[in-house]
């Protein structure tokens, strides 16, 4: 029987110096905490409650604000009254609303490395597992704990291995992956396990593919997912930290509950259907259906890379005028490199509304809501009945390649096909 | 103590919508509680109500306002086939009992039923249905009364590698 340990068992393991299995309960110091503007408030109030008087470490607290920015509500400003009050008091560094979306920032920043254990007041905070670490994303009142005493309570999963082999066909890439993967999985079925993601397809993927892949562990309700980190891991951090070295690379007989794989030279684009996300189908399915809204953003295809992959598809055509295109960078980084290219003046020549580092519409909460009837096509992580504003709206979430084409005609068009 | 029957998949934007995520009282956040997906449960549910659902309840964001609002709705108690891990420890850590139990698929809308968690069961319609055991760390801090109080009664917390 396979007893040796997967890459989640030697996170643990090395963190509490004895070896820690799946299932084992601990409580683990953790080295990032990460709070934002809509998670934030309550988790500070929820540390006074606790009665927390200074955090473990300022220095480990990554803090800013992405979901509601530029304020677009006096209740928002208070929020960030509140935060930014609290990072001055506590000594923290505040990214305020200038660097763009928490998971891209806390990533392009340094403020996560490989074999870290981290923790932030959002669901997709399992994308840092993009560099080999730990991540997970807990409520307010766990997040309060966490900032008092720089260590939570975990149950220390077990893992299902996702291997992938051979190469993205044209205009197919890492969301199609991640889409196909969380239809066959299921939005819980990796409900209390870590996601381990591997072969020649993960460690011949770029950066932000991996990200893509590891931010939407949670959608199959995944506590973790993680790539092992490697010589494309180090290359991309290079510059922005110093690390430790660590060994973190899963046994060649790690125990795992469960192994799958895929051949990505057989993929096809995927879309995910209302209401859903792993209500998943291929592009063909769909096609045809007419779109109100484009969204190219988010934390989940926010990256230059997704903005290149966008811009290739529009190459000097123009975007229907039937809908609406919103075009967001996930940072300040990111959008400086798709200024950088010529992009953005590419997008707004073509129709686009290009809009500064933020969430933007894929919480629903600030700006760009649906109508009823209305269906909007997002690169973004979720497409739940409400997510973009009215809850008889529908949200179709897909790649950029797949966004682009179909901005392009107004309606769900295989990117393959333009 | 009526139930309110759901189904599978009941995310956290069902729950309480992102819009309404600026609020942080639980009594506020109550009256938008399933705004737009179940209008009916913000204007009729009354303490001591319970809520049943199916598979993944409490799926999607880290949102500690979702199980505010049920809170807030006088809800205490949700029993479930299986719940989503962020959701089930912000119910334990806000005051909101989640149970999970074969009971879920058979107890229907508008049922009335009792919660006997001493026990460890749940009875409805003359049936009893056994409540599946909560983790033992977690029971540590129902027991504390919720991980505000949890912390309060730990001033020091010895961490794995002490």
């Amino acid at each position: 029987m396979a007893n040796g340990m997967t890459v989640a068992e030697k996170i643990f393991s090395s963190k509490c110096g004895r070896t820690i299995r799946a299932g084992d309960v601990v409580m683990a110091g953790i080295d990032a905490a990460m709070i934002h503007d809509i998670t934030g408030p309550l988790a500070i109030t929820q540390f006074w409650e606790m009665g927390g008087e200074r955090v473990f470490d300022p220095e480990r607290i990554i803090l800013l604000f992405d979901h509601q920015i530029p304020a677009d509500s006096i209740p928002a400003a208070k929020n960030h009254v509140m935060m930014r009050a609290f990072a001055e008091e506590q000594g923290i560094r505040n990214y305020d609303l200038r660097e763009g979306v928490c998971h891209q920032v806390a990533l392009e920043k340094g403020r996560v490395a490989p074999g870290d254990i981290v923790v932030g007041s959002d669901s997709h905070t399992c994308m840092y597992g993009a560099v080999g670490a730990f991540a997970t994303g807990i409520g307010s009142t766990d997040m309060g704990f966490a900032l008092k005493y720089g260590a939570l309570y975990f149950r220390v999963p077990e893992t299902i291995r996702v291997d992938a082999a051979g190469t993205f066909g044209r205009r197919v890439g890492p969301k199609d992956l991640i889409l196909r993967m969380t239809g066959d999985i299921g939005a819980d079925g990796a409900t209390y396990r870590a996601l381990e993601f591997g072969g020649s397809g993960f460690s011949s993927m770029n950066m932000a593919g991996r990200m893509t892949c590891a931010n939407m562990a949670i959608e199959m309700g995944g506590k973790a997912g993680i790539v092992p980190p490697d010589t494309v891991t180090m290359e991309y951090l290079k510059g922005r930290g110093s690390f430790d070295p660590v060994d973190i690379a899963p046994d060649s007989d790690a125990r795992y509950l469960e192994k799958r794989g895929y051949d990505l030279s057989n993929l096809s684009p995927q879309v995910a259907i209302p209401h859903n996300v792993d209500h998943v189908a291929p592009v063909e399915e769909v096609a045809g259906r007419k779109v109100d809204q484009v969204f190219i953003g988010s934390c989940t295809n926010g990256r230059f890379e997704d903005m290149q992959e966008a811009a290739e598809v529009l190459g000097n055509e123009s975007f229907s005028e039937k809908l609406r295109v919103i075009i967001i960078p996930a940072s300040r980084d990111e959008y400086l490199k798709t200024l950088r290219a010529g992009l953005i003046e590419r997008f707004v020549e073509a129709g686009a509304l290009v809009e500064a580092p933020c969430c933007g519409p894929c919480m629903g909460g600030a700006f760009g809501l649906l109508a009823p009837g209305e269906v909007s096509l997002s690169t973004s992580n979720r497409n739940f009945r409400g997510r973009q504003g009215s809850a008889e709206a529908e949200v179709y979430l897909c790649s950029p390649a797949t966004a682009a084409a179909s901005a392009l005609y107004g309606e769900i068009t295989d990117p393959r096909e333009v | 103590m009526r139930v309110w029957k759901f189904g599978d998949d009941i995310d956290t934007d069902a729950i309480i919508p992102g819009r309404f995520l600026t609020i942080y009282d639980e009594k506020e956040l109550a009256t938008h509680a399933f705004e737009g997906t179940r209008d009916e449960f913000s204007k009729k549910a009354v303490a001591g109500d319970i809520i049943v659902a199916g598979r993944n309840f409490g799926c999607g964001s880290s949102r500690e306002h979702a199980p505010l609002a049920i809170r807030g709705a006088g809800v205490q108690v949700i029993i479930a086939e299986s719940f989503a891990r962020i959701f089930y420890r912000n119910a334990i850590n806000t005051g909101l009992l989640p149970i999970t139990s074969e009971a879920a698929e058979e107890i229907r809308d508008g049922a009335v039923i009792s919660v006997d968690t001493a026990k460890g069961y749940i009875e409805s319609d003359g049936k009893r249905y056994p409540i599946d055991p909560v983790p033992a760390f977690l029971l540590e801090i129902i027991r504390a009364g919720g991980l505000v109080e949890y912390a309060r009664a730990h001033p020091e917390i010895k961490t794995c590698s002490e």
